[in-house]
């Protein structure tokens, strides 16, 4: 599962950094994957860190903030695809 | 010890403060040099540098200089460029620091033990200060320092910057690590991290992290609080657009008193000098050119100050990058990042501004397409154009039962620029830059309530560049216009208004016949010349074509505009304003900004023509209008 395909209030555990859906569509990033990786590594993004998705934009539902840890941030949904996430149990009940 | 006090770099140790964006490092820069500062860019690039002394404990001359914020040494911006090239020593012509102090923001240490890891691989002498150390108290966030420090390697001390509480505790530190200063200091071998090495990083700092900081007893839970409005889809963007209604409002209206002040002063000034001096070349230079031209500038000071006493607070408190997740993805739609909000904003006061923080901009596109837009935005600088012709144009009259006509035009203008900025970004994205689109990827840190010093300090230094600027650039302007509108003289004796002979004159009759399809007059024309300066000038010239063409009798300019335009060829002018590439300074700080030629000469044509293009049309559909 993926950060990008989340909604408000779901929390869980980050899996592992991959390649975008961006890098596979035709959509290209600006940057290549490896950057994006690093990028995201940077800010907190690591495998094991803890979130939980606080909102979401207005159009879209993009982008969104998320509780990192003990930190927050906002991205879209087109680089949160390159995380991989596991749910809690309880927020995938939710869903 | 003794024989290396005759070092330079043992008395006058030169100390560079590193650290994540929001961690309070420029506070600290701030209570450490106090008023002693000194504002320049680094040299070849044109991220500011602020440079200050401190005196230590022991008497040394510490020479500190704040280096823009960054996650790590690999630079995304050119600001973050400068921090690595700076600490790494290969930025020529400024001197690799000799000891680094890394702030650090104490109730969000995750990401900065990265940097300090990575810094401490330069092999310099470093100092780790734990700032807002008193919001990590409250919050019961408890850290073993001495932990800490033996697990990083580098000495810690505490500091509230903002309480200039442990400036102390940091300049020993100095004195202590100038000790140390040795010549392989700069032997280093810093190459960027690959994701498994920043992934080992983390890990490590994790692991650090787990053994000497215990989790906060009680956490900030007021920033969750007010995000859960201030982020609300709704709610949220509601508030957005309530402050930035405020803050026009205030731009607008808390500012006139002073403005008229100012200007009353300057005219004051102005008919003390006219009595002072016998009527001649003397007192025409020093009235029209450098009393009248420098005050038509410094009136918008006021203006300028209110802006950024906004900004610089909403920045403070941690807003601004709130305000970027709400407006990304209208900014986006247009092709802009979400950061571009701040310099479109900033645009409002003045696009110069503007242009320059553009650099919070990582991705070199995204940065020159919000530099290229930005003049667009309804700078201050038009507003004493727009008034003039709406007073003189525009009766003032309600509308719909509420609205008065005059502000619904003024808006219009506004509205105009703002959704022609929007198009032209959408269009450049569409036509230079296709796809690719940079990542969006902001951290959105903690609610801090704003220290007023340090929004007075911001609100100084943004006062003293206005000043400078006026005092240079805009100053030798009004004198070279003064010349071009005073020379020649016309001959004596000879019917028809001075200016009509002059440099300025010729110009404004050369130029005409390319304007007078979109209906302007010689005198348009002739204002246009001098407006490229800065645009508010263009009402002075009118002033003085009308009153040195003798056509003025009496009544206020407005008044004797109503009587020489058609209503056709004012709007036009207007619809002119809204898009003219109208001030060379925008023009030179976009060169500089882009180290370009290029980019300004599309800017200024791109610009001339949707002005071309916009009065042609106003011109020609109000012409048609029936009374």
């Amino acid at each position: 599962m993926r950060l990008s395909d989340l909604s408000k209030g779901d929390r869980g555990v980050i899996t592992g950094i991959g390649p975008s859906d961006a890098a596979s569509a035709r959509l290209g990033h600006a940057i290549p994957h490896d950057e994006l990786e690093r990028r995201l590594l940077e800010m907190g993004f690591v495998e094991g860190a803890r979130f939980q998705v606080l909102h979401e934009g207005l159009v879209g539902r993009d982008p969104i903030a998320i509780k990192l840890d003990d930190m927050r941030l906002a991205l879209r949904r087109r680089e949160a695809s390159a995380v991989q996430v596991a749910l809690d149990e309880r927020g995938a009940a939710a869903r | 010890m003794a024989s290396l006090v005759q070092e330079p770099c043992c008395t006058a140790p030169r100390v560079a403060l590193v650290g994540n964006p929001n961690c309070g490092k420029t506070a600290l820069f701030n209570a450490l040099t106090g008023a002693r500062q000194k504002v320049a860019n680094f040299p070849g690039v044109t991220v500011e540098r602020k440079a200050g002394l401190a005196l230590t404990p022991a008497g040394r001359r510490a020479q500190i200089v704040d280096l823009p914020g960054t996650y790590s040494l690999r630079a995304r911006s050119p600001d973050e460029a400068v921090t690595r090239d700076v600490v790494l020593g290969r930025l020529a012509g400024e001197a690799q620091p000799d000891i680094l102090v890394c702030v650090a923001d104490a109730t969000n240490l995750r990401l900065v033990l990265r940097l300090v890891m990575e810094l401490r691989q330069l092999g310099q002498p470093m100092v780790l200060v734990l700032n807002m150390f008193d919001i990590a108290e409250r919050q019961g966030i408890r850290i073993d320092r001495e932990g800490l420090s033996q697990a990083l390697g580098v000495p810690i001390v505490t500091a509230v910057a903002v309480r200039r509480r442990g400036l102390e505790a940091v300049l020993q530190e100095v004195d202590a690590l100038a000790e140390r200063i040795g010549p392989d200091a700069a032997a280093h071998d810093w190459r960027e991290p690959t994701a498994q090495e920043i992934r080992a990083a983390h890990r490590e700092a994790e692991r650090i992290l787990k053994l000497t900081v215990k989790p906060p007893l009680r956490p900030d839970t007021w920033t969750g609080r007010l995000d859960g409005v201030l982020l609300h889809p709704v709610a949220g963007t509601l508030i957005l657009l309530a402050i930035l209604f405020l803050m026009f409002q205030a731009v607008f209206s808390w500012a006139t008193p002073l403005m008229d002040l100012i200007d009353a002063g300057f005219r004051l000034l102005g008919r003390g000098f006219a009595e002072l001096l016998p009527p001649g070349l003397l007192q025409s230079f020093l009235v029209d050119g450098v009393i009248a031209g420098v005050g038509s500038v410094l009136v918008f000071l006021p203006q300028i100050l209110i802006l950024f006493f906004f900004i610089i607070l909403l920045e403070d408190f941690g807003y601004m990058a709130r305000a970027a997740f709400l407006m990304d993805r209208l900014m986006g739609a247009a092709g802009l990042h979400g950061r571009a909000f701040i310099p479109l904003l900033s645009s409002f006061a003045c696009a110069i501004p503007g242009i320059m923080s553009a650099r919070v901009i990582d991705n070199r596109r995204d940065r020159f397409t919000t530099i290229l837009v930005a003049p667009l935005t309804t700078c201050s600088a038009r507003i004493p154009v727009y008034t003039l012709i709406i007073s003189a144009f525009i009766p003032e009259r309600l509308v719909w039962g509420f609205a008065n006509l005059q502000g619904l035009v003024m808006f219009g203008l506004y509205a105009a620029g703002i959704l022609s900025a929007l198009a032209v970004a959408f269009v450049i994205r569409r036509l230079l830059w296709r796809g690719a689109a940079e990542p969006f990827l902001i951290e959105l840190p903690a609610y801090k309530l704003p220290d007023p010093a340090n929004v007075a300090r911001g609100l100084t230094l943004r006062a003293r560049i206005f000043l400078r600027r006026a005092g240079t650039i805009i100053f030798s302007m009004m004198v070279l216009i003064w010349f071009l509108s005073s020379f020649p003289a016309p001959p004596p004796g000879a019917p028809g208004p001075a200016i009509d002979y002059s440099l300025a004159g010729l110009l404004g009759h050369a130029i005409h016949p390319l304007l007078a399809p979109i209906g302007f007059s010689w005198q348009m024309a002739v204002a246009l010349i001098p407006g490229m300066a800065a645009r508010e000038v263009a009402v002075g010239v009118l002033g003085t074509v009308y009153s040195l063409g003798g056509e003025v009798g009496g009544g206020t300019l407005a008044h004797a505009l109503a009587g020489q335009w058609s209503l056709a060829s004012a709007l036009a002018f207007l619809a002119w304003y809204v898009f003219a590439p109208q001030c060379a300074s925008t023009l030179a700080v976009v060169r500089r900004e882009t180290n370009s030629l290029l980019w300004p000469t599309i800017l200024f044509a791109y610009m001339l023509a949707l002005a071309y293009g916009a009065a042609f049309l106003v011109f020609r559909l109000a012409s048609l209008w029936p009374g």
